[in-house]
C-alpha cells in the first residue's frame, strides 16, 4: 500500500485527492489562533509530516511518542477497561497536545492565551 | 512642536524580509511511503476534538499566575566568587575586562588602566580561574601571563576553550592559548603599519561567512579602525579586512551637522554584533553617536593611511546622541532590532535599529556607564555596571523606569568596568572592577527563569515609536 507501483489510474487519481485532503486537514489546525507547530508521527515514532524545522521535529516526535506510550500504559495498568484518549502537557512557554491512534499521533505545540 | 529629520545614506543594496507563515505541512525527506487512506481517515477522527481543545486553551485563563517550584529558589543575589590576584592589586591595576570561555567553567580577567590618558609602558596581567576546580585559590588565578602594555579588553574563543585575545593600550592584538603553560602567546599583530595607533576598546570573535567553523578576530580602537586580523606565519596576524570611520562618511541626521575639516576619524569604543544578522553591528563611538554598521559595506572608506587591506566605511544609519563616550552596546539575543548602549553620561538607551531616538532612556549611574550586557536567558533582562560600584539588573517585566536589583560590588565607590552574564550558566555573573577584583554573582531564580509571556511583552517594547 501506499506506493506508485501497481496501481491503477484510477486509485492514483484516488490517491491524489486523499493526500490533498490531509495537507487541507493539517493547514486548518496548524492556522489555529496561536499554534507553533503541528507533526503527525506514525507508530514507529517516525514523523510523517511536520510545519517545523527538521531537528525540532525529530525531537519532539521522538520524545512525545516515547511519553504517549508511558501514558497509554499508566491508563491501561491502572484500568485494563480503560484508555488514553488524549495527553496535553502544559508547560510554562507551550501548551502541548496529542492525540494518539492506533497508527498516528498527531501533536500541536501552541502558546498560552494572550 | 514639528521636529524632523531625515539621514542619508547610499546604499545599491535591497533587502526584503518576510516572516515565515505557517505554511503547509511539508513531508520531512527520507520517508517511507504514507498510507494516506488511514493517514486521512486518523486526522478526520481527530480534527474535531483537537481544534476544540486548541480553542479551550487558546481562552483559558485557568494556568494565569500558577507557578510550580521544581528547584528551591534562589531568593536572593549572592556572591560566590570574590577573585583577584594580589600582584595586580599591589601595583593598583583595574580589571578592565572579563571573559568566560566556551564551557562557561573558566573566567578570565585582563588587568590595565582606563582612568590613566597617558601612554603607558606599565605591565599589565591576563589571569584566568577555572571555577570547577575543587582547590580554587581565589588569589591565586590557575594562568598568569605578564603583558607589556596595558591590555583594554578581552575575549574567549565562541567555541575553543583555550583560546582567548586581547587588545592593549598601545594598539596591539594578541591571542593566548590557555592550555599552553610555557608560552600561552601564540598570535599577535606586533608593531606594524597596520597596528591600531591608538588603544583597543574591544575585541571579538567574528564567524568567517565562508567557513562556518572558522573564526577571526576583530578589533576596534579610538584610530578610527575596525580590523579583522587572520593568521600568517611566525605567530603573526595581518589584517583580512578592515573599515574605518571617517566624519564624511557617517549618514547624517539633519539635526547633528557639525563642522569638520580634514579626513577625521572617529573614535570607536565599542561594537556588537547582531545575533540575527550576520552581517549588521552595531558601533559606539568616542563622540557619543552609536551607528548602524555593515560588514557587507562596499563604499571605500576615506582614511586609508598605514593599511595594507582597502577599508571600507561600513556607517548605514546613525542614532541619537548619548552625552559623553559610548563604552559598552549589546544586540538582544532575543529580538532582532532591539539593542542597548551605555555611555560616559550614565544613561543606558533602548534602541530599535529601526529608529534614530532611542525607546527609553534611563540614568542609570550619576557618574558613568561602563558596561551594559542582555542576559542570555531573560529576553527582557539586562545588567548594568555604574561608576558608583553598583551592578545594577534590570527587568523590564517588573519596571521600566528602574533596576529590579542593585548589587554594590566595591566598598570604596570604585568603579565596575566590566561586566559578563556565564553564556553555560546564566545564573552566573562575573564583573570586574577598578580595585582590581572581580566577583562572581549569583542571580535569584527571578533572573534565570523566562516568564511565560516575555517576547510579546519585548515586542511591544520594540514597536513603540518614538522618531
Amino acid at each position: 500500500m501506499g506506493g506508485d507501483r501497481g496501481m491503477s489510474n484510477h486509485e492514483q487519481g484516488l490517491a491524489v485527492l486523499k493526500q490533498a485532503e490531509v495537507e487541507e486537514t493539517l493547514k486548518r489546525i496548524q492556522s489555529h489562533k496561536g499554534v507553533i507547530g503541528t507533526i503527525v508521527v506514525n507508530a514507529e515514532g517516525i514523523p510523517i509530516r511536520t510545519t517545523l524545522d527538521n531537528s525540532t521535529t525529530v525531537q519532539y516526535a521522538g520524545l512525545l511518542h516515547q511519553l504517549t506510550m508511558k501514558a497509554k500504559s499508566t491508563v491501561r495498568d491502572i484500568d485494563p477497561q480503560n484508555d488514553l484518549t488524549f495527553l496535553r502537557i502544559r508547560s510554562k512557554k507551550h501548551e502541548i497536545m496529542v492525540a494518539p491512534d492506533k497508527e498516528y499521533l498527531l501533536i500541536v505545540i501552541q502558546n498560552p492565551c494572550e | 512642536m514639528a521636529e524632523g529629520a531625515a539621514q542619508t545614506c547610499r546604499s545599491r543594496e535591497v533587502g526584503v524580509q518576510a516572516d515565515p507563515e505557517a505554511g503547509p505541512a511539508r513531508p520531512l525527506a527520507l520517508l517511507s511511503p504514507v498510507d494516506y487512506v488511514g493517514l486521512r481517515a486518523f486526522l478526520q477522527r481527530v480534527e474535531e476534538p483537537v481544534i476544540r481543545e486548541l480553542d479551550k486553551n487558546w481562552k483559558s485563563h485557568a494556568f494565569d499566575g500558577f507557578e510550580v517550584n521544581w528547584a528551591d529558589p534562589n531568593e536572593t543575589v549572592s556572591c560566590v566568587h570574590s577573585l583577584s590576584y594580589p600582584e595586580a592589586q599591589e601595583r593598583n591595576l583595574q580589571v578592565t575586562g572579563v571573559s568566560w570561555n566556551a564551557t562557561g567553567a573558566v573566567l578570565a580577567c585582563s588587568y590595565g588602566r582606563l582612568d590613566d590618558g597617558d601612554w603607558s609602558s606599565e605591565k599589565s596581567f591576563l589571569c584566568t580561574w577555572n571555577l570547577d576546580r575543587r582547590a580554587l585559590n581565589p588569589h591565586r588565578p590557575d594562568l598568569v601571563v605578564e603583558v607589556p602594555s596595558a591590555i583594554m579588553c578581552l575575549a574567549f574563543h565562541p567555541q575553543q576553550p583555550s583560546l582567548i585575545a586581547g587588545g592593549l593600550f598601545n594598539g596591539e592584538v594578541l591571542i593566548w592559548d590557555t592550555s599552553r603553560q610555557e608560552d600561552p602567546l601564540i598570535w599577535r599583530t606586533g608593531m606594524t603599519d597596520d597596528t591600531h595607533t591608538d588603544p583597543v576598546y574591544e575585541v571579538g570573535w567574528l564567524r568567517d561567512s565562508r567557513q562556518a567553523h572558522t573564526f577571526r578576530v576583530l578589533s576596534v580602537s579610538t584610530d578610527g579602525k575596525i580590523l579583522v586580523w587572520q593568521e600568517e606565519r611566525d605567530g603573526l596576524l595581518r589584517p583580512a579586512s578592515g573599515f574605518a570611520l571617517v566624519q564624511q562618511q557617517i549618514p547624517r541626521s539633519t539635526k547633528l551637522k557639525k563642522h569638520y575639516r580634514g579626513d577625521m576619524a572617529v573614535g570607536v569604543t565599542s561594537l556588537s554584533f547582531s545575533h540575527f544578522e550576520p552581517s549588521v553591528f552595531i558601533s559606539g563611538t568616542e563622540g557619543g553617536y552609536l551607528m548602524k554598521c555593515s560588514t557587507a559595506a562596499e563604499t571605500v572608506a576615506l582614511l586609508q593611511k598605514g593599511s595594507s587591506v582597502p577599508l571600507r566605511a561600513p556607517a548605514q544609519f546613525i542614532f541619537s546622541l548619548h552625552g559623553g563616550p559610548i563604552y559598552s552596546v549589546s544586540c538582544s539575543p532575543f529580538h532582532r532590532n532591539l539593542f542597548l548602549s551605555g555611555g560616559t553620561d550614565g544613561h543606558v538607551h533602548l534602541h530599535s535599529m529601526l529608529q534614530a531616538r532611542p525607546l527609553l532612556s534611563l540614568q542609570l549611574s550619576k557618574k558613568y556607564i561602563f558596561s551594559v550586557r542582555w542576559s542570555p536567558v531573560r529576553p527582557l533582562v539586562f545588567g548594568a555596571a555604574s561608576g558608583e560600584g553598583e551592578v545594577q539588573l534590570f527587568d523590564f517585566a517588573k519596571s521600566s523606569q528602574k533596576p529590579s536589583v542593585s548589587i554594590r560590588q566595591t566598598s570604596n565607590q570604585s568603579p565596575i568596568y566590566c561586566l559578563e552574564f556565564n553564556p553555560r550558566q546564566p545564573q552566573l555573573l562575573a564583573a570586574g572592577d577598578g580595585s582590581g577584583t572581580v566577583k562572581v554573582w549569583q542571580l535569584s531564580s527571578d533572573f534565570t527563569e523566562e516568564g511565560p509571556r516575555e517576547m510579546s511583552h519585548l515586542d511591544q517594547l520594540a514597536n513603540e515609536v518614538t522618531d
